[in-house]
């Protein structure tokens, strides 16, 4: 991978729309359908099992372009979420007993009303996840903000590719290694990582290229071994993550020739067992605007959920969200993929 | 008749190998399989060692799998290359230790 580039969108890329993103994956020739996968699997019609974790997008604003990312996050993009849209995340939260949100982005700390949703959450007994791309903790205005995240008991999620510098640098930009090494020190001192301290610092590793990820085991006990010899950094977890055809990873794949090949390995590598359990079938996505998707990856491609169910965070049912009909692409492969992907790494042996 | 050998496409066919000695081929995979699973050694390290026995044996179609592999066991680009460095070493070593024989003969034949 070579230079970081600007987003999709400050580019004029065709690929900034999420329906020229559908249009490609669709035209990808597949041995059979992500659909069909699942009914051979017997695992049709793919349903909800039930919301355990709202996972809320509060905007594409970020401090990083990394080329693998989906949201096409970046410091141009202006889609943050309105104060409306996060009340009616904090009221459903309040309403119902969903025990996790998951704060994503973009830099979800980059959001002016971060450390309230946060605090409210945390109010109301909830575990709350901060999907942090680390190299936000070395900005000096949020100098407090690990403090912040120690007091209210917030899992770090931290994005890590590699625990080598030049592989972590191709994907997220020069010098994000170093920062990033900082920060996880910065977060070790206070308590983050350690056993018994109850503050968890789990890592995320996306592989830098067009293949799947290490099996996660393994690589935790290497990602260990090598943080701790060469930085004395400690963590809890490490989960690996499967790069999503979508946003500036699709164009990293369409650049390269990668695309079919990279596709194909997905269908190949299916695994019922990861099929059986994807996160999207535990979790609710809200995204900057209010509009329900039922992952990250369908917000993205501007997939809401089915319209069986309510269409927005205000309009919010739990009886007919939690039972809703989940909206599959050929993209869904990626979370069936090997040992399976979520957000929460991988999801089958 | 295909007019070049070592085509990328072939290398997914490895599997259809079996067409003419199925029970041959079914013990070759199975062990071949069991070889690459963690034991003493984890998946990635044998992994490295495949990518550099590949070059050894210098196989276009083993160097693009275990390329793959390598990335996919969690190692990078800088560990596979020290690792084709070490195949390297052993084929220019083993080339070079022959000297020895020539130095012998060298003594036989000279005065």
């Amino acid at each position: 991978m070579g230079k970081a580039l600007p987003t999709l969108q400050e580019r004029g890329a065709s690929l900034a729309s999420a329906a020229t993103q559908r249009r490609i994956l669709g035209g990808v020739p597949l041995e059979r359908s992500f659909p069909a996968a699942l009914s051979e699997s017997g695992l049709m019609p793919f349903r909800s099992a039930g919301l355990t974790v709202l996972q809320a997008n509060v905007g594409k604003l970020c401090n990083q372009t990394c080329k693998h990312c989906h949201v096409d996050a970046g410091p141009d993009r202006g889609e943050v979420m309105s104060d409306e849209v996060m009340d009616a995340v904090l009221s459903v939260l309040a309403r119902t007993r969903i025990p996790t949100l998951d704060i994503t982005g973009g830099a979800p700390e980059l959001h002016p009303r971060f450390r309230e949703l946060v605090v409210g959450a945390r109010g109301l007994g909830r575990h709350v996840i901060d999907r942090c791309n680390l190299t936000i903790l070395t900005v000096p205005r949020f100098d407090e903000l690990p403090e912040f995240l120690a007091e209210n008991r917030v899992e770090v999620l931290a994005s890590l590719p590699h625990f080598s510098e030049g592989q972590t640098d191709a994907q997220r930009g020069a010098g994000i290694y170093e920062k990033s090494i900082w920060a996880l020190r910065r977060l070790n001192a206070l308590g983050y990582g350690e056993e018994g301290s109850g503050l968890t610092l789990n890592l995320v590793t996306n592989p830098v290229g067009a293949f799947l990820p290490a099996r996660q085991a393994a690589l935790e006990k290497d990602w260990r071994l090598e943080l701790e010899q060469r930085h004395g950094v400690r963590f809890n977890n490490l989960f690996t993550i499967t790069n999503m055809p979508i946003g500036r990873y699709l164009e990293y794949l369409m650049e390269t020739g990668n695309l079919d090949r990279y596709m194909g390995r997905l269908v190949n590598a299916y695994n019922e067992d990861a099929a059986a359990s994807p996160m999207c079938r535990y979790t609710l996505s809200v995204g900057w605007d209010g509009l329900l998707h039922d992952c990250d990856f369908n917000q993205m491609l501007e997939l809401p959920v089915s319209a069986t169910a309510p269409q927005t965070i205000q309009d919010f049912d739990e009886a007919l969200l939690s039972t809703r009909e989940i909206v599959l692409g050929p993209h869904c492969y990626g979370c069936t993929a090997g040992q399976g992907s979520s957000c929460g790494g991988a999801t089958a042996d | 008749m295909s007019d070049s050998y070592y085509l990328s496409g072939d290398l997914p066919k490895f599997g259809e190998i079996g067409e003419h000695a199925p029970e041959l081929a079914s013990k070759f995979f199975s062990w071949y399989n069991a070889v690459f699973e963690e034991g003493a050694l984890s998946e990635r390290e044998k992994a490295l060692i495949a990518l550099a026995v590949s070059h050894a044996v210098q196989c276009p179609y083993c160097i693009d799998a275990y390329t793959e592999a390598c990335l996919e066991k969690g190692s990078d680009p800088e560990q596979m290359t020290e690792a084709v460095h070490v195949a390297v070493a052993i084929r220019g070593g083993a080339s070079l230790v022959h000297g020895v024989q020539m130095k012998n003969h060298l003594k036989t034949l000279g005065m």
